[in-house]
């Protein structure tokens, strides 16, 4: 038993184990989520996160020594974002044909986040750390922290609220577009994942991959132009609402 | 071999991104920049030779990328209970304002655009 013990300590100390948890623990959801035949409920992402925070809890690990090795999958988020212009430079002729109207909605989605966050925020009357932490909780996690810095709210909350807002899109997306009739034509995917990555960034993104390629390209359009969008008008317009 | 080569490739972009993003003070991160660069970049065949696969390897699996940062998050959820269901209702329905308002705004613009739906350019290195 004391052995066993030791080898625990020994194992929950070394990089290795963030690692492998990780990655078994979601390739693991992703075999539900393939099995659910992708249903927005069976989310990979939410339930690695469930299972994974669940188990750090029991076992009273510390975070810093979970991420220790999950550094190793978090450090790939940068490549990928870059790789995001793979698919856009495929489709490179058909995005520069629409770049007006994917410019309008790109703006006119970001700015409908952002002020109907701002506008319930005050109607709720929550306090200015945590109201200009959720006014860039559609754009990139990294991006929504240096923002709502200059913005004057908490920075570790901007990225709780980016990422729970990811979650959120990533989730009811397909019940909403249902809701509100997009199609899933050619139009359809390309309508239902630019407006992913726009209100729901890396996550939403992610989840119109997995659902159709085209869907996925535009849904990484819409991040880069959310991310654009948001530095240059978020500081000025909400300077101009103080 | 050619999985090492774009591998290579996303890093360049990625550092040369990150260079210019701090070094010009870029309100965009480095990652960001370096998307843009790729595109750039991609008009080289040597590049699209082998960035094709990696790309799509990474991207195939963006969601598990998320994970180490949403295990971070539940840690810090504690940070929500203060202010509990009032942030969640502003998180859910701005992010359902977010997305219908672009959905239809895009609707709406193509349904007067004269350009057909036929518009998709599919290149020989797809797939």
């Amino acid at each position: 038993m004391a052995d066993f013990v030791q080898l625990w300590v020994y194992l929950a100390s070394t990089p290795l184990f963030g690692l492998t948890a990780t990655v078994v623990v979601y390739a693991l959801a992703q075999g539900l989520y393939q099995r659910t035949r992708q249903a927005p409920w069976a989310n990979p992402v939410l339930w690695s996160v469930l299972v994974i925070a669940s188990g750090l809890w029991l076992s009273g690990t510390p975070y810093p020594t979970y991420f220790s090795g999950a550094q190793f999958i978090h450090f790939l988020l940068g490549p990928a974002v870059v790789a995001l212009g793979w698919p856009l430079w495929e489709r490179r002729h058909e995005l520069r044909a629409h770049a007006g109207p994917l410019l309008l909605a790109a703006a006119a989605g970001g700015l409908a986040s952002a002020g109907s966050a701002w506008a319930m925020g005050v109607w709720l009357d929550l306090p200015s750390g945590v109201l200009w932490a959720l006014v860039p909780k559609s754009v990139t996690a990294p991006v929504a922290m240096g923002l709502a810095e200059r913005l004057g709210g908490e920075p570790a909350l901007a990225a709780v609220f980016a990422v729970v807002t990811g979650l959120i899109g990533a989730m009811s997306a397909r019940s909403l577009f249902g809701l509100l009739g997009v199609p899933t034509d050619a139009r359809g995917w390309r309508t239902r994942g630019f407006a992913l990555g726009t209100a729901a960034h890396g996550l939403g993104a992610a989840r119109a991959l997995q659902v159709q390629p085209d869907a996925g390209a535009y849904a990484g359009l819409a991040l880069g132009l959310q991310v654009v969008i948001s530095a240059l008008t978020l500081p000025w317009l909400v300077q101009w609402l103080r | 071999m050619n999985a090492l080569h774009g591998l290579a490739w996303l890093l360049a972009c990625q550092t040369a991104g990150e260079l210019l993003s701090r070094g010009l003070g870029l309100p965009v991160p480095g990652p960001v920049v370096g998307m843009g660069l790729l595109v750039l970049a991609l008009r080289w065949p040597a590049v699209r030779a082998s960035v094709g696969d990696t790309a799509r390897f990474l991207l195939s699996h963006l969601s598990l990328l998320f994970v180490p940062v949403g295990v971070g998050v539940m840690v810090h959820i504690g940070l929500l209970q203060t202010h509990g269901w009032r942030v969640m209702l502003v998180l859910v329905v701005s992010t359902w304002i977010g997305l219908t308002v672009t959905a239809l705004v895009l609707r709406w613009t193509w349904r007067r655009a004269i350009a057909p739906a036929s518009d998709h350019t599919p290149d020989k290195a797809h797939g």
